[in-house]
């Protein structure tokens, strides 16, 4: 089972996350920093030949070089350039000039155009790195979470994304549902559970019910557009007219700028979950500065509208479930609450056992109450909500590499969260799978030729819930060709639709009275061809040999950096003085040794040179071992020693301790 | 060429008689429905209705919750989630025997959709058809589809308020929606009495298909009159819920 690793993966509009089981529980995997959390920013560094920053280490580029970096990619994947207009205006994403009607979106990123899909694959490599490095193996297959609302188009967009990073995705599955696995994993057996996951670009809102380790999704419904990006970019909006207004500045005309203001707003925003009121102070251009004060009640009033969105949503999902009861209409003076108020009719909820909070913007104390009002229960906070649902990710993951103990009774049964139908004549659509039926799922449909001979036979299938094709989802225009010849209206092709269990949808088509069956060529209306997505792959492969390289010298340099420093603690203190004087002179001609290869920067040299200067002092860690602890620990190297010196634990999956194991 | 030639949905049901039993692919024992009693591997799908799906015979008056604990107890074992590591073949037949289960068990457990189906298994191809009619009619927003005759007049009063409704300024509104609400309670009640009525025709069927599973004679003009009664009743239950759909439609405006 060693090498047999399949991690699950929270791909998120604003952090992304891998984790895995470990034993009975899932556990996030960390980042070389230490950190759990990898914000899901890109940036192309164009000096250093086009490499890729991923994370953190990203973020300077938003503010610094603006056109070479990008954050919220979850937005346009699996979109079309006419729907992604709104989003042009409200986020810096820079379209590809020579982007062709009809193609897949590209952005620029500093000299380089990439889809969303390839964005997202740099996300999934790093993930992938990060647990390679925590496996000290390699990692191929991985689950990956979609919001549950997500269309075909969006997950297959997510699972081009997974190949393309060289990962296998053995199963999408939805975040709500995922975030349910993770609760009900030390919980409940039975119940209705409702989750309300308000993440960085998208809501969701699951209505589940748990029959012995079984979780069944009843309902689901959302907004793959509305998340907390809303709310940043509402105090965007009003900072930039504010400081126009107040101190004729307009900061749109200042690179940099408005990022910079972004992030104090966003900072301003998290720091209002804790506290009644927070202070702004931004350095402004023209030596100024924008000193304002937000109070807890203000954000709230402000945020309000965006917090309604979340409330048509609930409703229409808990009457799918079959769990909205009718309320008489309150008298004239009593309010029903923002929760209550849905178009006319005032409704409550019925018996629902657990909420479940999900996603960085749930922290927000009015959306809390806003979820208490409306299921009339107090939400579950225990579990993080920004972890949540990768840990859920983890336990499918195990569930598909054949269980264990903690999961072997532990199954989902998801649904689609969108009806399926085909345009018919006058383009009305015949909904063929309804929305909210348990998946994989499938329908039967026969068609039949209009002229003499005819060999080709078109479907268009639209998603959504709208009578009208063009107001729905747009799928793919599926062609069925190799029909025999006959008269008009004589063939029956027997075309079968089924939505597999990870959401999307696969066509089959017979011609019954030949028996033959007929070839299928497939135009996603927002998507990659299998072709583009197989030469996605193939440039990705070369790209990863060269990071891969990349990453050694990089891993290389830090151990070198973190020996050295050790060292000099090490000659400060009391052990230095009791080792020989010949071993003294050894380990200094190794440093010496060691820093002109860092000089020269090249993977092998630094290598040796550090596994050389480690031997030398290995000794002296066991001095400074004893001179700390009590107990004598053989083997221990510099940086743990020079570590337990200074009071630190030493820390595991240290780069350090790699060198030590190959060494031997 | 476009879908305009769109002939349909297809009746989910394979040639009867074909569901035999063969040996288990796998170990070569005696091979169950879905999945084998002695190794447990999955089997590729046999042909068969919904009912045989479930290994009911085709009898209307379903125990709700002993169907849910099959469905859940069948998708522990068929779902692919439980055939991840296995053979591409036993991943594919875990696919579509899970499809099966899934629409076999959205299609029972509704009363009016088992009604349909079951009329579809017989041959009635009437009720799929007034099924596409009301669709159309739901969508155009014409009436194609007659009026049931003991609810003629009440739902010409219907229409007539609904219209009104429709157009009242707004201020006038609180004295038809209350005029509205009361028709609603009223279609309501009699979507509860058609609903009883169902029923009962359902044990009218359920006992005649006990009588020809005991071997006694099965007459054709029995057997038409009860479906034809079906028909019927699921017509009027289709209406009277169209009715219900319509009213709630223009109260949330």
């Amino acid at each position: 089972m060693a090498n047999h690793r399949v991690v699950g993966i929270d791909l998120g509009t604003t952090n992304s996350l891998v984790a895995c089981m470990q034993g009975e529980k899932p556990v996030i995997i960390p980042g070389e920093d230490g950190a759990n959390l990898l914000p899901s920013l890109v940036a192309v560094d164009g000096e250093r030949g086009a490499r890729i920053v991923v994370g953190n280490a990203a973020r300077r580029y938003l503010i610094e070089a603006p056109g070479h970096a990008v954050y919220s990619v979850k937005r346009l994947m699996g979109r079309g350039i006419e729907d992604i207009a709104e989003e042009l205006k409200l986020f810096p994403f820079r379209v590809a000039e020579d982007l062709a009607p009809g193609e897949v979106l590209r952005l620029r990123l500093g000299d380089h155009t990439f889809t969303p899909s390839e964005i997202s694959a740099f996300i999934l490599r790093q993930l992938k790195r990060n647990a390679e490095r925590y496996f000290n193996a390699p990692v191929r297959e991985a689950v990956i979470t979609v919001p549950a609302y997500f269309n075909d188009a969006q997950r297959q967009a997510t699972k081009d994304a997974g190949r393309i990073a060289g990962l296998e995705v053995l199963r999408l599955v939805n975040e709500p549902t995922a975030a349910s696995l993770a609760y009900g994993l030390d919980q409940r057996k039975h119940g209705t559970i409702a989750v309300y996951d308000l993440g960085g670009g998208t809501f969701d809102i699951s209505v589940l019910r748990l029959h012995d380790g079984i979780f069944e999704v009843i309902a689901t419904n959302g907004d793959t557009h509305l998340g907390g990006d809303d709310i940043d970019n509402l105090l965007l909006t009003i900072a930039l007219d504010d400081i126009r207004g107040s101190l004729g500045i307009d900061l749109r005309r200042y690179a940099g700028a408005v990022p910079a203001l972004r992030r104090q707003l966003i900072d301003a925003k998290h720091a209002l979950s804790a506290q009644d009121s927070v202070q702004l102070d931004l350095e402004l251009p023209e030596e100024r500065r924008y000193c304002r004060a937000i109070t807890r009640a203000q954000f709230e009033q402000l945020i309000a509208p965006i917090l309604q969105r979340t409330v048509g949503p609930c409703h229409q999902a808990l009457r799918d479930a079959g769990l909205l009861l009718p309320q008489p209409p309150p008298p004239a003076e009593a309010e029903a609450g923002a929760a209550g108020r849905d178009g006319d009719a005032a409704w409550a909820p019925g018996p629902i056992d657990e909420v479940v909070l999900v996603g960085g913007s749930t922290r927000i104390p009015r959306v809390r109450r806003l979820v208490r009002e409306l299921f009339g229960r107090e939400p579950h906070c225990e579990l993080n909500p920004d972890e949540v649902v990768a840990l859920g990710a983890a336990v499918q993951a195990n569930i598909l590499s054949g269980g264990s103990p903690a999961t072997q009774d532990m199954l989902l049964l998801d649904v689609t969260p969108l009806s399926l139908g085909i345009e018919n004549l006058g383009g009305v659509v015949a909904r063929i799978i309804h929305r909210n039926s348990t998946i994989p799922a499938s329908a039967t449909e026969y068609f039949t030729t209009g002229v003499d001979g005819q060999t080709n036979v078109a479907i268009h299938v639209v998603q959504g819930e709208r009578e009208l094709a063009k107001d729905c989802r747009s799928l793919a225009r599926f062609d069925l060709q190799g029909i025999p010849p006959l008269p008009a209206g004589m063939a029956r092709i027997e075309v079968k639709f089924l939505i597999d269990a990870n959401g999307i949808l696969h066509i089959s088509a017979r011609e019954q009275r030949s028996g033959k069956q007929a070839e299928i060529q497939v135009q996603p209306s927002y998507g990659l061809s299998s072709e583009q997505v197989e030469s996605m792959v193939l440039a990705s492969y070369e790209a990863a040999e060269e990071d891969f390289e990349q990453r050694l010298l990089i891993e290389a340099r830090l151990e070198a950096e973190t020996i050295l420093r050790a060292l000099q603690k090490g000659k400060a203190g009391a052990a230095w003085d009791r080792i020989s004087p010949l071993e003294r002179a050894r380990i200094q001609e190794r440093e010496q040794a060691l820093r002109s290869a860092v000089k020269q920067d090249e993977f092998p040299a630094i290598r040796g040179a550090t596994q050389e200067l480690n031997q030398a002092t290995l000794r002296l860690a066991e001095v400074m071992m004893d001179e700390a602890v009590a107990s004598a620990l053989k083997g221990k190297t510099m940086a743990a020693a020079a570590a337990e010196q200074a009071g630190e634990a030493p820390v595991a999956g240290h780069a350090f301790a790699k060198a030590e194991i190959e060494s031997s | 060429m476009t879908a305009k030639f769109h002939a349909g949905p297809a009746i989910p049901v394979l040639p009867a008689g074909a569901a035999e039993t063969m040996p288990c692919w796998s170990c070569g024992d005696m091979r169950a429905e879905h999945f084998c009693h002695s190794c447990g591997k999955v089997q590729p799908p046999a042909p068969a209705d919904y009912f045989s799906f479930f290994g009911l015979p085709r009898q209307l008056d379903l125990d709700g919750a002993a169907l849910e604990r099959e469905m859940l107890a069948l998708s522990r074992r068929l779902h692919p989630d439980r055939w991840a590591r296995a053979s591409v073949r036993e991943q594919e037949w875990a696919l579509e025997q899970s499809s099966l289960l899934n629409d076999a068990y959205r299609t029972l457990r509704d009363p009016v959709l088992r009604t349909e189906y079951l009329l579809r298994l017989e041959g009635i191809k009437a009720a799929q058809m007034s099924q596409q009619a009301t669709e159309e009619a739901r969508i155009t927003g014409s009436k194609k589809q007659a009026a049931p005759p003991e609810l003629l007049e009440e739902v010409f009063d219907l229409h007539e308020q609904l219209e009104e409704f429709r157009r009242a300024p707004a201020g006038a509104e609180p004295a038809g929606r209350e005029g509205l609400e009361a028709a609603r309670r009223n279609f309501e009640h009699k979507l509860d009495g058609i609903t009883a009525e169902m029923k009962s025709c359902w044990r009218e069927w359920d006992a005649y298909i006990a009588r020809t599973a005991a071997g006694e004679a099965a007459p054709q003009p029995e057997r038409l009159r009860l479906l034809r009664g079906l028909l019927d009743i699921l017509n009027r239950h289709r209406y009277a819920s169209h009715l219900l759909e319509e009213i709630a439609g223009a109260l949330s405006g």
